[in-house]
């Protein structure tokens, strides 16, 4: 094994480089306890105001019922999409199958602004007025795929034999599904469905592209981030966000026990950029 | 375009690009946007390299698990929020220039310019370098060490001569990532950069938002994908691809 000196340094570097990750996101929280509404260091004194205005604005909160109804629509659309889809994938083979695996995970594997643009230049063609539902089907694009990856990476894992045992021993179809198909899925779309929701809640690049006049959260706080308006209220709605999408990951993780979601993540953008380069060539 | 109405003419032609070409100022977006997308994928490979070799090879499995968790939430807390903060830390009265003048150095004014954008460039894409090199490094059996040691290799010359070769692919694999994000991020630089950090992202963006010429930025929004293209091309031969 390495000697000694060299594991003291290369756990020093660790612990370094975790402190660099981890530092910024507690320094926000106590920005969002400034007595001030200047933003600068060290801060004058404490106060819990700043949640109390933010939770009060009317802004903000037509913007967070925004972003939670966008959630959860294309988290749901996602749900029942890419379960299907990883269904047809995984258990069927038909022509274009390839085709419409590749087609599905390529709007992780493009940059932001390139799907953005082209929905964008799509609704105009088509004369389709930029409302909440764009903003959803935007979102969709992604959430589709975190959820189709996770139910096929689950329905790989589990074997055909089961549903046929389960058919020899007189079960009918609804029978296999609830007793055999759906305890085997549940977690996987569960986790899929924390994830997913957490991706759209989140995301800012694809949905200014998308969104007319109204703001989702991440839209809001950047329009008051460029302007230099409300920053004392922007570090509570950060501090509140971080803890939010914190914990719904945390419980995805618990859920995905085996492989891990962050995990299942990081290959669902390598698959991506497997198909792509597959077409590529 | 037609320059009296804005109105978008359909016309198949390259002016589009043959602007972007023969523009100096679209050229100098293009480039800087290419030089920081590979400043901060080498600050990040530098940053992840011993921190994914400790968490593979050292640490025991509960520390692992913590090690994990760690490098990987943070990427889960909103990207733009990350930014913002990073912006407060940068600032002129801030962390940074506050800890400086503690310790008695002068302050650093990096706000606002592009040592800002590649510094946060680097924070925020750090755990998509750090998964897949320690993916590489995981996947090193430990019988390849041994024999490496058997056969009379010091400490480093492993390193050196087994452990790196196994592992640069997965260095490649995470550049990916780091790479690809950069060349498509516009909120960075239009957050945090300075009047002379403009990325191709934020020409794309001002050619949508506010000149609403879509021809011009989908002609400019073609560089990264090219761009990425040929990157592909040339980690696959790497052997970055079995790395991920």
């Amino acid at each position: 094994m390495e000697r000694r000196g060299t594991r003291l340094a290369l756990a020093a570097w660790t612990g370094l480089v975790i402190l660099f990750l981890w530092f910024p996101l507690a320094l926000i929280m106590v920005y969002a306890f400034n007595k001030s509404n200047v933003q600068s260091w060290p801060i004058p004194g404490f106060t819990t105001k700043w949640f109390r205005v933010a939770w009060s604005s009317p802004d903000v909160r037509s913007a967070l019922w925004l972003s939670v109804r966008v959630a959860l629509v294309a988290t749901g659309a996602a749900l029942a999409l890419g379960s299907m889809a990883a269904f047809a994938v995984a258990r069927f083979s038909f022509f274009g199958r390839e085709a419409v695996s590749f087609l599905l995970v390529l709007p992780i594997a493009l940059p932001g602004i390139v799907t953005g643009m082209a929905l964008n230049s799509f609704f105009i063609a088509g004369h389709i007025s930029v409302s909440m539902w764009t903003i959803v089907i935007g979102h969709a694009t992604f959430c589709v795929v975190i959820v189709y990856n996770n139910v096929l990476a689950r329905l790989r894992r589990s074997s055909t034999s089961l549903i046929e045992a389960s058919h020899d021993l007189g079960a009918d179809g609804w029978q296999t599904f609830r007793f055999v198909i759906w305890p085997v899925l549940s977690t996987a779309l569960i986790a899929g469905g924390l994830l997913a929701f957490a991706l759209s809640f989140d995301e800012v690049v694809v949905t200014f592209f998308t969104a007319g006049a109204q703001n989702t959260l991440p839209l809001l706080i950047l329009g008051y981030i460029r302007l230099g308006q409300q920053l004392p209220v922007v570090n509570a709605i950060a501090s509140a966000m971080i803890l939010l999408t914190v914990i719904p990951v945390a419980l995805a993780q618990r859920l995905m026990r085996d492989t891990g979601v962050l995990r299942r993540t990081a290959a669902n953008v390598t698959e991506a950029v497997e198909s792509a380069q597959v077409t590529a060539v | 375009m037609n320059p009296f109405t804005t109105e978008i003419q359909h016309i198949w032609n390259l002016d589009n690009y043959r602007t972007i070409f023969e523009s100096g100022a679209y050229r100098t977006i293009a480039l800087r946007t290419i030089g920081i997308a590979a400043a901060a994928t080498i600050a990040d490979a530098l940053l992840a390299f011993p921190l994914a070799y400790f968490m593979a090879r050292i640490a025991g499995g509960r520390s692992r698990t913590f090690l994990f968790v760690a490098v990987l939430l943070p990427l889960w807390s909103s990207y733009l929020i990350r930014v913002y903060i990073w912006r407060l830390i940068l600032s002129h009265d801030g962390v940074l220039n506050w800890s400086l003048g503690k310790i008695g150095l002068p302050a650093a004014n990096i706000g606002y310019s592009n040592w800002a954008v590649w510094l946060i460039f680097t924070y925020v894409w750090l755990p998509f370098m750090v998964l897949p090199v320690y993916g590489a490094l995981e996947r090193i059996p430990e019988s390849y060490v041994e024999a490496s040691r058997d056969l009379g290799a010091r400490g480093f010359a492993t390193f050196r001569r087994v452990v790196l070769p196994l592992a640069l692919p997965g260095v490649v694999a995470g550049s990916i990532f780091t790479f690809s994000l950069t060349l498509g991020d516009y909120v960075t630089p239009l957050l945090a950069g300075g009047s002379s950090s403009q990325f191709i992202g934020n020409v794309v963006y001002d050619s949508v938002g506010i000149s609403n010429n879509v021809p011009f930025a989908a002609a400019f929004a073609a560089i990264p994908l090219a761009v990425m293209g040929v990157y592909l091309l040339i980690a696959r031969k790497l052997g970055a691809f079995e790395a991920m």
